[in-house]
This record gives structure tokens, sequence and C-alpha cells, in this order.
């Protein structure tokens, strides 16, 4: 097993200077290694920073100290440091992402969302439609939909499509915030499978999950994280 | 590699008020970069100075020209400038009565950026501005119209191909999406989207709407008075703001 | 005819000449380049051909002869007068023959007669500015020649093409300098334009309300803007001179009558007559 992700010492205090400069602590010395083909699970209360880890790996939310280091390619690059243009170089090939929401661009169809990542690799469109088609079909997004833009579509559907676009490119590295939230059960399970599958592929796994059947479900390992 | 654009030390004075105060970046090839701010900020001041267009008080403008390598654009002779600008630069103005010619056809405005470098066959010339009217979504029946009976969309669109006709490697914008409709707006973001990732096209955009810069912008930089007060990523500003004027910028916008 | 009394030589004060002579020179030796220079008030109004006037009266000695054409013609009103006028106030001989002729001021035209060595051409301009039409700020046409920067000039011929399959500019018709210069060859149609090119007489344009001069020197090149595939060319007519027989001269339309009786005829009437009398001659 490679060591994908080494966060250490990592800090983070929100300061809300629009409410008077409340400061709001998360999490202070927090540490997590997370190696290839691992499925690691931060649970802990609510407010304890398991979303802001996960953005924070993301390079969406910004840590006071510490660093996180993740394996790109051969070399290892601290998201907590790196320039943007390093960030988004390393989200294109190497960190994948599944919000909460999925933030739909406006006159882009839903194929089209999920193929993204994999254009953005270099995969010629032909081949990345047909992946991305695969992914839909698997989950259950009829095919009558796959040609309109997503903002129109139920919050389930756009759960989905978002689902689809993370696992569509195959990043090395994959973060997981609340991807079944506002699932059935039938689509939770196929969450299910493609998380075993990345697993077995050698994908590196962090996520954060709110019932307690997927997480069961899919954990290697259960980080908890205390207030 | 190199920086397409090293900017150190920008600044800018009108007398003794501050347009904009040392300001440094580096912009890299295919980056595209937002300032955002509120009016007076100095985002239009320091775009009008990284293009050329305004000499700086102090510090330098550096750009990665094809035969030299980064060189101080003030330090250019008149005609190696205007040759940048309208080669490998283009300038994308709000308004695109400023940036278009309103007494000539659509087909000429594009051509012309063709026919300053040396394009002289007329067959060409056309079927690359009628190419490039497709690429913006123009109708190639459209060509021989003026610029006069077109929507405020279109002109923005045939500003964008006039400037794109001759390759360049970036693209100064200034609020870009200015002054459209709403559902006009999205269609002029998404094509830019698509350009600029298509061409590999690095981009200085200014405005002063967020959405903007979530869909097209790699990096943002936030400037009140004259200052750069955060950089960085663009969704982690946007996401997770920490200087007290970018968290006031940010919550300060309306969810529809 | 007698000369005026109380005037200087042709008009114009020594000083005033002197600068226009200054300018005219400078005009030369930067062939296609517009001189600003101080113009003065002539007793003709402005349009009428003040410049070219003025150009005239600082080149002209007494030893000259001088034709005046307007359209081609020596006989309208403004080549009469102009004629006449040097010739009260300079005494100098006149002429029609253009072979017979040491200056020549135009307008409109330049004469089929080729012209040789030692001749001076001097045109009267309305609007010297080429880049005008598209850029109204002289700070920025100046801008513009002293970087040669005329890339713009081609959206006109573009515009042309667009819009009529063809360059449609017929007078007035763009052109380059000596490989330099964009320059405005007044008014003349564009038949006119391949004698300018290499041409063994020295060629002045004058624009008085503008207050520029410049010059085409000679045996300069000058060049019709144009694009590869729809290169310059010159009118054509179907039919030759209805007087002279003449296939290869610029023709005039002339309305013989009210029911649409109309005929083609040389607009230079001295080229034509001196063909008629070959031709009298001959028969």
């Amino acid at each position: 097993m490679t060591v994908m992700i080494e966060v250490e010492s990592l800090s983070k205090t929100y300061v809300l200077h629009t409410q008077g400069g409340v400061e709001i602590p998360v999490f202070a010395g927090a540490a997590l290694t997370v190696g290839t083909g691992e499925c690691v699970t931060l649970h802990g209360p609510s407010g304890t920073g398991k979303s802001t880890l996960l953005r924070c790996l993301y390079g969406n939310c910004k840590p006071d100290s510490g660093a996180i280091r993740v394996r790109h390619g051969d070399t290892a690059v601290d998201i907590a440091a790196a320039a943007p243009r390093v960030v988004i170089e390393v989200r294109r090939r190497t960190l994948g992402y599944v919000s909460q929401f999925l933030r739909a661009i406006p006159r882009v169809p839903a194929l089209d969302v999920v193929a993204e990542p994999l254009r953005a690799l270099g995969v010629d469109a032909e081949a990345a439609r047909v992946r991305a088609g695969e992914l839909l079909s698997r989950l259950r997004i009829p095919e009558r939909l796959w040609h309109l833009a997503p903002a129109t579509f139920s919050g389930g559907e756009q759960q989905r499509v978002n689902i689809a676009r993370g696992f569509a490119a195959k990043h090395p590295i994959l973060l997981l915030d609340e991807p079944t939230a506002s699932l059935d059960a039938r689509n939770r399970a196929v969450v299910i499978d493609l998380i075993g599958e990345a697993k077995a592929e050698g994908t590196a796994l962090v996520g954060v999950f709110h019932d307690d059947e997927v997480r069961e479900a899919v954990s290697t390992r259960i980080h908890t994280m205390q207030g | 590699m190199t920086p397409l654009l090293q900017v150190s030390g920008l600044t800018r004075m009108y007398g003794n008020r501050v347009g904009c105060r040392d300001v440094s970046f580096e912009l890299w090839p295919g980056e595209v970069m937002g300032i955002v701010g509120e009016s007076g900020s100095g985002k239009s001041t320091l775009l009008s100075c990284l293009s050329a267009r305004l000499e700086p008080t102090s510090g330098t403008v550096a750009y990665d020209t094809r035969e030299d390598g980064l060189t101080d654009i003030y330090a250019l002779s008149e005609p190696r400038r205007r040759l940048l600008m309208r080669t490998d630069w283009g300038i994308v103005h709000q308004n695109p009565r400023d940036g278009l010619r309103m007494g000539v056809s659509a087909g000429a405005n594009v051509g012309e950026r063709l026919m300053a470098v040396g394009a002289r066959h007329y067959g060409a010339i056309r079927a690359e501005a009628g190419e490039w009217l497709r690429k913006v979504e123009i109708d190639a029946e459209r060509i021989d119209d003026l610029p006069l009976t077109f929507s405020g969309g279109m002109l923005q669109r045939l500003q964008i191909a006039r400037n794109l006709v001759t390759h360049p490697r970036l693209v100064f914008m200034d609020e870009p999406t200015g002054g459209l409709d709403v559902s006009v707006q999205a269609r002029l973001l998404d094509l830019l989207r698509r350009l600029v990732i298509d061409l590999g096209l690095a981009a200085v955009v200014v405005t002063h709407d967020l959405a903007v810069t979530r869909l097209l912008a790699h990096r943002l930089m936030v400037m009140r008075r004259g200052e750069v007060v955060e950089t960085g990523l663009t969704d982690q500003v946007l996401d997770d703001p920490h200087h007290p004027y970018t968290q006031l910028l940010v919550s300060s916008v309306l969810q529809p | 005819m007698t000369s005026a009394q109380g005037y200087n030589f042709a008009y114009l004060d020594e000083q005033t000449k002197r600068m226009i002579r200054r300018a005219i020179l400078k005009a030369v030796a930067i062939p296609g380049y517009q001189v600003p220079f101080g113009s003065r008030e002539m007793p003709l109004p402005y349009g009428w051909g003040t410049g070219g006037i003025q150009v005239t009266a600082a080149v002209l000695g007494p030893s000259d002869t001088l034709k005046v054409i307007d359209q081609g013609a020596d006989d309208t009103t403004n080549a009469v007068s102009i004629r006449r006028f040097f010739a009260r106030t300079a005494g100098v001989a006149t002429t029609e023959r253009t072979v017979e002729a040491t200056v020549i001021q135009t307008r409109h035209r330049i004469p089929e007669t080729p012209l040789r060595e030692g001749q001076i051409l001097v045109y009267q301009v309305p609007i010297p500015e080429p880049l005008r039409w598209l850029e109204p700020r002289e700070t920025e046409t100046r801008r513009m020649h002293a970087l040669a920067d005329y890339g713009a000039m081609h959206v006109k011929l573009y515009e042309d093409v667009a819009r009529f399959g063809r360059i449609a500019t017929t007078y007035d018709y763009p052109v380059l300098v000596n490989g330099r210069y964009l320059m405005r060859p007044s008014p003349i149609p564009k038949f006119d334009n391949p004698k300018m090119h290499m041409n063994p007489a020295l060629q002045l344009f004058g624009a008085g309300r503008e207050k520029r001069i410049y010059a085409v020197p000679p045996y300069t090149e000058v060049k019709s803007l144009d694009f590869e595939d729809h290169p310059f060319e010159v009118q054509r007519w179907d039919q030759a001179c209805a007087l002279c027989g003449a296939a290869d001269s610029f023709l005039d339309e002339v309305v013989t009558d009210d029911r649409g009786g109309r005929m083609y005829v040389c607009s230079d009437t001295d080229h034509c007559s001196a063909r008629q009398e070959i031709r009298e001659a001959a028969e």
C-alpha cells in the first residue's frame, strides 16, 4: 500500500469578520493518513469539521497551519501551501471530489458535465461520452435527460450526475462529501458498488457518510473526529 | 516554463489618489485570473496598466514575448506594443461599441486584425471571419450586416470573435457580461468558458460579479481601495474567504 | 495679356513662396508624407483649388508654360479662371497642349499624353488624409502613418468586395507611395492611378483648406492597394471615343438630347483634339 494522503497537525479556525470577528475553532492538530485501496470514513458529531477537513484536502478550504501532502504522480504536493495552478493540476490528474451539491453550469448537458473531467485529461470527446453514458446508466439517469443541462433536474438527479462526474476520471484519490444524502436505496447500492470497485482498483478514498448502512458497507477504516 | 505575465510592484497614482498600489502576481499560460472588487477598487485601473493602455507610476509589467521572452511592455517600442496588442493579446471591453467598428460589417470587424497583420487574400479573410462568427454562435448570414443591427449579446460575441481571430495567448476582459440580460449572460459565459478551454487562453477578467469568476476564473484577486487584499484559488476564496472585505463581498451576494 | 499691377509675381509674396517651397522640398524628400504648411487666403473659395494654386504659384517661373485642367478639360470655369489668374499675376505663357506645358495644374485627372522629365503636375486636393474615413482623430492618423499602421485601410476594400463583389472604389483610390506612406491621390479616377507609378514628371499635391502638401517625385513607385484575389484594375469601356476614336482613354458620358441619346467622349480635351487633328490631316 502506498500512502496517498498524509495530513499533519492541521488546524483550522473560521473567523467571521462580518459578525464581529467571532472565532469558530474547527480542529487543531488533526492528522490522517490514507493509502491506496483504502476508504477512510470521517466520523464524529456534527461540528467536528468532517466536511471542513475534506474541503481542506481538496484545497477548497485554507487551513491556518499544518500540511496536507498528497501524492501527485511521483511527487508529493502540500495542498495547504501550493500555488493555485498547482492545485488545479493536482485536481485535474489526482484529486476527485464529489461535493454535496452539483454546481450546474448553464447550458452544458449532463453528459458533458460528467465527461468533462475525462476531457480535461485529454481523452477524446467520443470515448469520454461513452464512459459518461455508462455511469449515468448505472446511476439510473434516463437517457432522455443526458442532453439536457442539469440545472432543471431534481435534487436526487443532480446528485447522481455529480457522483457520475466524480467517478468518471478514475482519479487516484477520491473525496466524497455525503454523496448518498438524497438517494434512494437502489441508487445507494450503486454508489456502494462504485466505491467498492474504486477500492479494488487502488483508489484512495476519503468520505463523509451520514447513513450508517453506507458507512459500514464501504469503510476500511473509520477516522473519528472530536470537537 | 516561464509565466506569460509577470507583474511586480505595480502602482498607479492619480495625483495623490491611489489607482492601484503595489500589485504583484504571475499569470501562467492557460490560466484565467479574476479580479473582483467593488466600483472604485482599482480593478479597471489595474487592467488598463496590465494591457499597455495606462503607464504605471512605478513597477513593471513583463510579458513573455515570442521573440525575446519576458519583456517590460512599457519598454517596448510603440510599433511592437501595437503589434503585440493585435496579435498576441485581445481586449474585450465592457461596452462592445468601444471595441468594434460600428460602421463596417461584422465580417470586416473580425477580418480587420487579420488584415492588420498582413492578410491580403479576400477569400481567405472572409472564410476565417465566417468561421469565427460560427464559433461565437452568430449566424453566418449576418456576416455582411452592420453591428448596429445586432443585439447586445451578439455585439459582445462579435467583439470576442474580433479579438480571438489572431489566436491571442492572453485576453483582457473588462466586465464582459456587464449590462447584459441574465439569460444572455449565461450563454456568453458558457461560450467564453468553452473558448478559454479549447484555445488554452490565458485571461485576466475584471468583474464585480462573483458568479462570473466562479465559472471562468481559476484564481481570484480581491481588490479594495487599490490594493490586493486576498488571492487564491477561486473556489477557495469564495467558499472560505479570509479577509474581512472578501467575507463581506461573498456574504453580500444575493442567492436567487 | 498684360500683367496685373500691384501684385508680386504670381500673386504670393516671396516669404510665403519660400515657406511653401520648403514644404515642397520636404514633401519630395519624403514621398507620400503630408507636410503641413501655412496655407494663405487666396482670392477664390476653398474647394476651388486654393492648395493647388499656392503650390503652382510657388513653383512657377517667368519662363514656364502653364496648363490648367479640370476633369480633363481646359475650357471649364475652374480651369479658365485659374489659367487667367496666373496669366494676369505672373504673365506666364499658357497652353492647352500637354506636351507644351512645363507646369500643369489639375483637378481630378492626369493627362492621357504621357508626361516627361522636367514637367510638374500640381493636383488640387480636397481631403489629403486617406485614413480619415476610419479614424477621425488627427493625432491618431498621424501615429498610424508614423508606424505604417495601415492594415485597417484594407477594411474599406473588404467592405467593397463584400457589398459589391469587387472593389467598388473608382476614384481617389488609395495608394502606397515608395512602399512607405499611404496616400490619397486626390479624386482622380482609378483609371489614372497607374500613370502615377514611375512617372518621369514631378507630382505635387496641395490641399489649401487642410493645409497639407505632399509629393510623388519622378520615378517613384506608386502601388494601388488591393487583395490577392481581387487585384487592382482600371475602368474599361465597351466603346471608343465618339469624336477621336480613342479606345484607351478615360471617357465621359455626354447626354445629347432629352430622349436618352448619349455619347462617350474623351475627358481629356487636349488629347481628343490632338487625335482629331491627326485624323483630319491624314484624310
